[in-house]
């Protein structure tokens, strides 16, 4: 029987391209968000295009209490997890108002860590399985532009390499993946240079990649390694002073 | 944030803020207070320009496919190139293909494109069972020749003007193969092409490659290329339905500009000429090298310079064809502003309100732009108009508007069809401003 990918928060742009990629490669989907209306099209879309089968479930990270009973109320349990979703949200609204901070926070961290501990616990108990967080530049280093998604995103970042060596011997991959910056909806309306800029697709392709060569963690464009090795070793006494 | 946007022939250039959507809820909201759709850029000239564009290259959703009687529902931003991935393995094929297969769906039914088989099978709006539009007025309406007719016929052809183009559903063709039986006869000269063209009425695709700078007994010399899609026997087996989808290199940069001259040109028609030794050439081959030659040549667009080009493309009707395309291709002959890629085509009979196509033999030129060239295609228009022709929107970015109202006799029509569907201008391009299809 063909392998099953989840995809957690599925309706994404990023989401739909790694959704191709995988099914591309023969792999079943179960596509899972909060608005499953949305998931109509792209669901179809996949069978079409690749004549694979692929169930839409309702998922929402920040109902943490429904996780455990989600995950297992999956018709098909997934051999590959991979959680796309986040919220880059108002860093100045947040900043001012607790529950946009809040939602930062809970999406990116507390709402993925929930999930992924069930998955966790049941992919540790079968010994096989890859889970693929998508985490982000961001955690990196927090800069004063966007702290709260930077400080949830390296908490996160923090959870999967702690779970990577947690279940590496148990027989369980993690890999973390840091996009930098993509041509996505979520960044539409902020000009970023284009040759650090990837495609979703490119996205798609280093998730995969990534995947089937057990690599733990990894940049998409390998330029930004570079870019936030020098960005880690800016002293604190500069940087603070710089404008990130 | 506002952008440098343009499209495949450099020219304009426009600053634009562009927004994007990957669900219909999300762009009414989003929607400017006047746009103009865009898909993938492949038009040559303002039709898709303007201050605010929408591109759709996200909304990409092929929805349903009915692989029994080959017909498939997508949503506007999908390319035609994602879908012969989906449908040649599965025995289909494109009802109608443009040149390229990087455009959009939205894009094919905006232009109302044309392919090598028009003559037989229409334009691409022949193929059309129902689409969706967002329209000027907020209503997403459902239309075909039955239905909202007058939306349908606004809609094809007519340049994004009536709105967002949300789903298509259309039919597809049936093949056995991937692969065409082709047959290539060079032609000494004009007279000798058109009549080629008028004894392979039968044939489903024919097009030929014409050099505009011969002059004398060889003026209009040509290759003219017809095709059939092959059967199986003709192929081999293992590969008798794969699509391909390689490109063969990528033009780095904008070439300067001294590079395409009136010699360069000459040298590389008559090396293509000659390249067909044998008057009569047969050979089967695969349908992406056969529609699609420029494609495997990716930026192909930038060996014309950063100046950009106009490629012209007009339609004179049959009767008026031979004295018109000799008048006109004597013109260009004096200039020596001769294209290296100048094809001709004939068309069939297309019922239509402001698409392109008309019974007669149409040609398409690339001309790099140069001082002088916008007068001398004045000039041209002219004598098209003269001839009872008409000139393609889509490839157009510099046409007087008299010159529109003059050739397009419907006009009026489809400003009406447009008031009605969008009376507040919600939707509104470079083109339709310098056209004055609105104000």
């Amino acid at each position: 029987m063909e392998e099953n990918v989840l995809i957690l928060g599925a309706a994404s742009d990023m989401a739909v391209a790694i959704a191709r990629k995988f099914a591309s490669a023969g792999y079943s989907l179960t596509l899972a968000a909060r608005n499953v209306e949305k998931l109509e099209a792209i669901a179809a879309d996949l069978k079409v295009r690749y004549n694979v089968a692929v169930a839409s479930v309702k998922f929402d990270a920040l109902d943490f209490a429904s996780h455990e009973q989600f995950y297992h109320s999956l018709a098909e349990r997934p051999d590959v997890v991979v959680c796309v979703f986040g919220l880059l949200g108002d860093q100045f609204e947040a900043q001012q108002h607790w529950k946009a901070c809040e939602e930062i926070l809970f999406t990116n961290y507390v709402g993925a860590v929930s999930i992924l501990n069930v998955v966790a616990n049941d992919f540790e108990r079968q010994k096989r399985g890859t889970i693929i967080g998508i985490s982000s530049v961001a955690g990196d280093r927090g800069r004063q532009s966007n702290y709260f998604y930077g400080s949830a995103k390296a908490g996160f970042t923090a959870y999967l390499s702690g779970l990577r060596n947690r279940l590496y011997h148990h027989g369980v991959h993690v890999v973390t993946v840091k996009p930098g910056f993509v041509k996505t909806r979520m960044i539409e309306n902020i000009k970023t240079p284009g040759p650090i800029t990837a495609s979703v697709k490119k996205v798609a392709d280093s998730v995969f990649t990534a995947s089937k060569r057990k690599r733990d963690s990894i940049y998409v464009l390998s330029v930004w390694a570079l870019i936030m090795l020098v960005i880690r070793f800016i002293p604190e006494a500069v940087f603070k002073r710089l404008k990130l | 944030m506002k952008k440098s946007i343009t499209n495949w022939n450099n020219f304009p250039v426009v600053e634009a803020k562009e927004i994007s959507f990957d669900f219909q809820k999300d762009l009414v909201p989003k929607l400017a207070h006047s746009s103009i759709p865009h898909g993938n850029g492949r038009c040559y000239g303002d039709a898709s320009l303007y201050s605010d564009v929408v591109n759709t290259l996200r909304f990409d959703k092929v929805l349903a496919f009915d692989e029994h009687y080959g017909i498939i529902t997508c949503q506007s931003g999908v390319l035609l190139s994602d879908l012969l991935q989906i449908i040649v393995p599965r025995g289909w094929f494109l009802p109608v293909t443009p040149g390229t297969k990087f455009i959009t769906v939205g894009g094919a039914v905006a232009s109302d494109v044309h392919g090598k088989n028009h003559h037989v099978d229409g334009a691409f709006s022949n193929h059309i069972v129902a689409m969706t539009v967002l329209t000027g007025t907020g209503e997403t309406l459902v239309c075909n020749k039955d239905t909202n007719p007058d939306l349908f016929w606004a809609t094809c052809g007519g340049m994004g003007l009536t709105g967002i183009i949300l789903e298509v559903k259309f039919s597809l063709k049936r093949i056995q193969s991937a692969y065409i039986r082709q047959k290539q006869i060079k032609a000494a000269n004009l007279d000798e092409v058109m009549e080629l063209f008028g004894r392979n009425m039968d044939s489903t695709y024919s097009v030929a490659w014409i050099d505009c700078l011969k002059s004398g007994k060889h003026f209009g010399r040509s290759i003219l290329m017809l095709g059939e899609h092959a059967d199986t026997g003709e192929t081999q087996a293992e590969h008798k339905l794969t699509p391909r989808e390689k490109a063969l290199f990528t033009v780095p940069f904008h070439f300067p500009s001294f590079v395409l001259n009136g010699f360069s040109v000459k040298v590389f028609n008559a090396l293509y000429y000659a390249k067909n030794y044998k008057r009569e050439i047969n050979s089967v081959s695969h349908y992406d090298g056969f529609f699609y030659p420029l494609d495997s040549i990716l930026s192909w667009n930038k060996i014309y310079g950063k100046r950009g080009f106009v490629q012209y493309q007009f339609v004179i009707p049959f009767d008026a064809s031979r004295e018109g395309l000799k008048n006109i291709l004597a013109r260009i002959n004096k200039m020596g502003m001769g294209s290296f890629l100048a094809v001709l085509k004939l068309f069939g009979d297309q019922e239509n309100l402001i698409s392109f196509p008309m019974k007669g033999y149409t040609l398409a030129l690339d001309f790099p732009i140069r001082d002088g060239l916008f007068g001398f295609l004045d000039e041209l228009d002219q004598v098209v108009a003269d001839y009872g022709g008409r000139i393609y929107l889509s490839k157009d970015a510099r046409m007087k508007k008299e010159i529109f109202w003059k050739t397009y006799p419907r006009a009026r029509e489809f400003q009406e069809i447009l008031k009605k569907y969008d009376p507040e201008n919600r939707f509104n391009s470079h083109l339709a401003q310098r056209l004055m299809l609105k104000v």
